[in-house]
């Protein structure tokens, strides 16, 4: 076989970070076969915080030690990692920089051709996987006749969740090693299901791998096993899955459901490519399940949704550690106390992650003492709960329950460096409340708020501290969702910013600065969003066609459904908030009005079975108009609603750059990385241009260059 | 308290290497817990939670040798937390002091099984590494600027007995390898390796499954060229001499009664011990007189001693040894298989490859009832352990009244 060794960096993309394939022989006499073993160590000289990485060097590397392997007089190859890494898949860096069909074959292509010399060469191979195995990392461990793992690796084929494939083997031999419906798991179900990885006894349990030994011996365990191979002492029996026809069917069924679940209905490409791929493994020969991975991997590549996945991973890896506009970190405030008002739910959420991240007491209050009774029950419910799931130690759920206290007593407060307020969205009641706390606490201590909707400034207002006040919106479930906005008000000192960053980042979540404009960024581009389904509705629209414009998208749930989870309560509080703020784009609508007034709380009424089906009471309460629009319409005035409100947004500065908002969206609502968070994808439809004239990133950037 | 007989269940050790060789990259502690966990896979009785003391030694006992070795390498080795452990420290005769502390503990019915081990990396840890010696030892001339130098020691002894020339330190040192080389020809020493797994960053893993520095090919010529590099003229070379060496070493200790309740093998059954000093700048002559008080101690004489196992720091120490007690040279008793000159002496870690190897030598000397194993220890000191051959199949009621 030829090997295309011709392959250039494509133009701009950043010098590959080489793994290295370090080639030494084993003595497998010690080990009770008379021979030897050749061992490939994948290293790119870097620490674990870099993985490795395969690009066209690597690739062609490995290949040259597979040759030399080939040639030596071992009776065996066998691959191996670096200390706590097996190798992450393939250098998504240059990716991003493909501009020709040809290239996107080319790269496509020489995995396939390196790696399938594992499987097609004489000698027998294996890949001793001794740490994190990660999409092509797996890959060429699929690759080889035999694997054995380290008992804590993890492993997993990420590629549909970035919105590839298993494109260099995985979707084609995964089926065929293990079955369809435990690949389906693999490549559909765990990639969409928030990219969750296989520890090493579930990798085990589904057979993909043969044998699993722990990490303090794990080199010489798997050793070991190549030796009792080589030697026949022991065998690994292979189960031929093809000629189960229901098996595949039920796992084309899965992988089909875990998409339709993931993007609410949206046909999205390359889940589809992936399930097309896995129905054809059935038949089709390795060389033929390779090829037709080639032919799908390059449209996904040379695609504009794959180039603003890309470009969405790369903003949330990056941002998690960088704050965009944060002042110096050492400007931050020691804090060693802290208060939380309120002890509802999301107050007690509040407290919770706080006090299980920053470790310090925690006060809380609330009107009476069964409020606070209810909060501090919460509390230490939960981490008894972490208790018994193993996820906290006793001793440490101890300890953190001796730091929570609650008063109806605002004077526990004294001493508190940041105090963060939940208590009900009225204006008028958090200013009274920052004032009364001023009388309690030193100058210095932090007042956060946690609004959603409501001025900060106004909050800060008439305070003899102003600059002490700051926005600190977290998105519910709090524990979960990983975005939390920060607004400064023009008053807002920079050490109050710095401590709300690294309050934000003890507490593990990526954060917005923003400065303070009516409910900041996710909670306004959703409001506007909605504002436009609801109001078509209104206007006579039936409500299923109304609902189903936005489906296309893939968003995790129709507008409809949000609104059952946010609750009609809160989206009508916001918009009202937002339409005295910003005007007459934000309208009332009165069917959200009579919902409200009817205690309606959701459109849809989940069934015992899961399915949805609408609200006989909710359908009753629409007003509608004589004016309906299609699903096409409906769609476009809310992407155009989206453009505008975004440029509108750039243009008052809420936040600095187009990016910040698309971060926005993919962690504050969890919008599909394939849209790129929004903007990408305005960009992409034309919406962008024919909205506010231009796009909002220029072409390349989370698109194909044009 | 009772006296109890304390046997030596299992040895094994890593393949040796040369420091900055085999295993640069690769740390010493995980060296010396890959040999423990080999230690327990082929000693699949042992139940691990009835341990009652893990003592690991190491001559410099900080970076990947500190955080208190002992119990460091057990938490790492997978041995329960119930198990405590701890660092010994007596230089080179660290694993053979590890041996000998945890069999009084067994001895006075204190333990029931313990592990002992040792290990030294040279290439990590080399000699004399933060090393910061009272001045008053040269102001007040408590001992001369060659105590200190492990090879000036060795010269001093060719000065105290210079009919122990040169020639018979090659001589022996030749013969050292050439046992080694008929051993490992016959696998003999491979059944006690445990292969180890290395990493050098810029070659990558592999597995260690032999000793790095034997020179099987060597001869009298090629040793009498080498240098003397700790004088001019000197004798001491680095043919005639163990070399800087990294590797780890570990067995299994029990009291008769227990490894007879639990089904484990008894390969040695400890007689008695002792240790001796001498003057800092003669050590290598310390085996001497800590092999003529264990003896006394044991109640044998050295003629009842039918197989040696000296550790061999250089030669003219064990020519020393040998000497004194008018044993000759190449006396077909002393270290059957070669010693330390050829597969070389990562420091804390000797002392239980000298047991190891005793262990296969009552094995295939069941004519034999008693042997020894003792080695020199740097500031004036030597070890010396007997054993009695489980394997012994002669008359019981003759020579000797060791218990």
């Amino acid at each position: 076989m030829s090997i295309d060794t011709n392959i250039a960096l494509p133009e701009g993309a950043p010098e590959e970070v080489v793994t290295h394939s370090l080639l030494r022989e084993v003595d497998l006499r010690a080990f009770g076969f008379e021979g030897t073993l050749a061992l490939i160590t994948l290293d790119n000289g870097l620490d674990h915080n870099r993985p490795n990485t395969f690009g066209a060097k690597t690739l062609l590397e490995l290949n040259e030690r597979i040759t030399e392997a080939l040639a030596s007089s071992a009776s065996a190859i066998a691959i191996t990692g670096k200390p706590f890494i097996f190798a992450a898949g393939a250098d998504l860096s240059a990716l991003s920089f493909l501009t020709s069909t040809e290239q996107a074959i080319a790269i496509g292509k020489l995995g396939h051709d390196v790696f399938r010399r594992l499987h097609e060469e004489k000698k027998p191979t294996f890949a001793f996987i001794n740490g994190l195995a990660l999409g092509g990392g797996l890959e060429i461990g699929l690759h080889s006749d035999y694997r054995t793992i380290s008992a804590t690796a993890f492993t997993a084929l990420p590629e549909v969740f970035l919105g590839l494939i298993p494109g260099w083997g995985g979707a084609t031999i995964l089926p065929q090693l293990i079955g369809p419906e435990k690949a389906v798991q693999v490549i559909m179900v765990n990639a969409l299901n928030n990219n969750t990885m296989l520890k090493a006894k579930e990798a085990a349990a589904l057979g993909i791998v043969d044998a699993i030994f722990e990490p303090s011996d794990f080199l010489e365990k798997s050793v070991q096993f190549a030796a009792d191979i080589l030697s026949g002492k022991k065998k690994i029996e292979r189960v031929d899955h093809t000629g189960d026809q229901a098996a595949w069917d039920n796992a084309l069924a899965t992988g089909r459901a875990a998409m339709n679940k993931k993007y609410g209905g949206a046909q999205i490409a390359a889940p589809l490519a992936a399930l097309e791929l896995i129905a054809g493994s059935r038949t089709a020969s390795r060389g033929e399940g390779f090829a037709a991975e080639g032919a799908l991997m390059k449209d996904l590549v040379m695609s504009d949704p794959l180039r603003a996945s890309l470009y969405a991973f790369n903003l949330i890896q990056k941002k998690r550690k960088k704050v965009e506009g944060a002042p110096k970190a050492a400007l931050a405030r020691k804090v060693k106390k802290v208060g939380v008002v309120g002890a509802g739910l999301m107050a007690s959420q509040l407290a919770l992650i706080i006090l299980r991240n920053l470790k310090v007491p925690v006060v809380i209050t609330d009107l009476d003492q069964e409020r606070v009774d209810k909060g501090l029950t919460y509390i230490r419910g939960e981490l008894a709960k972490l208790v018994e799931k193993r996820r906290m130690s006793p001793e440490t759920a101890t300890r953190l329950s001796a730091l929570i206290t609650g008063s109806t007593e605002k004077s526990i407060y004294a001493g508190c460096d940041f105090i963060i307020e939940a208590i009900f969205e009225e204006l008028s009641l958090k200013q009274k409340l920052f004032n009364e706390l001023e009388g309690i606490i030193s100058p210095e201590c932090i007042l956060a708020t946690n609004t959603s909707s409501l001025s900060v400034t106004k909050m800060s207002e008439g305070l003899k501290n102003p600059e002490r006040v700051i926005g600190f919106h977290f998105f519910n479930p709090v524990a979960i969702m990983p975005l939390l906005e920060i607004a400064r008000t023009a008053a807002t000192d920079d050490p109050t910013t710095a401590t709300a960053v690294a309050i934000g980042k003890e507490l593990k979540k990526t954060m917005v600065i923003v400065n303070d404009s009516p409910a900041f960024v996710v909670n306004r581009l959703l409001t506007r969003f909605m504002g436009e389904i609801t109001d078509a509705i209104d206007e006579g629209t039936p409500p299923d066609v109304a609902d189903s414009a936005m489906l296309p998208l893939g968003l995790p749930m129709s507008s409809l459904q949000l609104l059952g989870l946010v609750g009609p309560g809160v989206a009508l509080h916001v918009a009202e908030t937002l339409h005295e703020a910003l005007g007459e784009r934000y309208k009332i609508s009165p069917t959200m009005q009579a919902f409200v007034e009817k205690g309606i709380r959701t459109f849809y009424i989940k069934g015992a079975d899961g399915s949805h089906s609408v609200n006989p009471d909710a359908l009753a309460l629409i007003k509608a108009g004589n004016s309906p629009s299609t699903t096409e319409a409906v769609r476009l005035r809310a992407l155009n609603a989206l453009a505008q409100e975004a440029k509108m947004m750039l243009d008052e500065g809420v936040v600095a750059t187009p990016a910040e908002i698309d971060l926005c969206m993919l962690l504050g609502c969890g919008w599909p990385i394939h849209l790129g968070g929004i903007l990408p994808y305005l960009d992409r439809e034309g919406i962008s241009e024919s909205v506010t004239g231009s796009r909002f990133h220029p072409a390349g950037v989370a698109s194909l260059p044009r | 308290m009772s006296v109890n007989r304390v046997v030596l269940v299992d040895a094994v050790r890593s393949p040796f290497g040369k420091a900055g060789s085999l295993y640069t990259g690769t740390r010493a502690d995980d060296i010396v817990v890959r040999v423990m966990r080999g230690l327990f896979e082929r000693n699949p009785k042992l139940p691990l939670d009835q341990i009652d003391d893990v003592a690991i030694a190491a001559a410099t006992q900080t970076g990947d040798q500190g955080m208190n070795i002992g119990r460091s390498a057990s938490l790492l080795a997978g041995i329960p937390h119930t198990v405590p452990g701890y660092s010994v420290d007596r230089w080179c005769a660290g694993a053979l002091t590890a041996v000998t502390t945890l069999a009084g503990a067994i001895s006075m019915g204190s333990y029931d099984i313990a592990i002992a081990g040792g290990v030294e990396h040279m290439g990590n840890h080399p000699m004399g590494e933060l090393m910061d010696p009272n001045p008053r030892y040269l102001a007040e001339k408590l001992v001369e600027s060659d105590a200190l130098a492990m090879g000036n020691t060795a010269e001093r002894l060719h000065d105290k007995f210079p009919h122990l020339t040169k020639q018979r330190a090659d001589a022996y040192a030749l013969a050292s390898q050439q046992k080694t080389a008929e051993a490992y020809a016959v696998g003999e020493i491979q059944r006690d390796l445990i292969p180890v797994a290395i990493r050098n960053p810029e070659l990558g893993y592999s597995i260690a499954t032999v000793d790095e520095p034997p020179r099987p090919g060597t001869t009298m010529e090629a040793l009498a060229g080498l240098k003397t590099p700790f004088r001019a003229a000197g004798r001491v070379t680095p043919g005639n001499a163990a070399g800087l060496n990294d590797g780890a070493t570990a067995a299994i200790l029990a009291s008769e009664a227990k490894a007879k309740e639990l089904g484990l093998p008894v390969k040695a059954i400890l007689v008695n011990f002792a240790f001796a000093g001498v003057e800092p700048e003669i050590m290598g002559y310390g085996p001497v007189p800590s092999t003529i008080k264990a003896l006394a101690k044991a109640g044998l004489t050295i003629e009842d001693i039918g197989l040696f196992e000296v550790n061999e720091a250089f030669a003219i120490q064990v020519l020393a040894f040998l000497d004194h007690f008018g044993i000759a040279d190449d006396d077909p008793r002393v270290n059957i298989h070669g010693g330390a000159i050829a597969v070389g002496h990562p420091l804390a870690s000797s002392g239980i490859r000298l047991m190891l190897n005793l262990a296969r030598g009552f094995e295939k000397h069941p004519e034999v009832r008693y042997g020894i194993t003792t080695m020199c220890i740097g500031l004036g000191m030597g070890g010396t352990v007997i054993w009695e051959n489980p394997h012994f199949t002669g008359d019981t009621s003759k020579n000797g009244k060791a218990k």
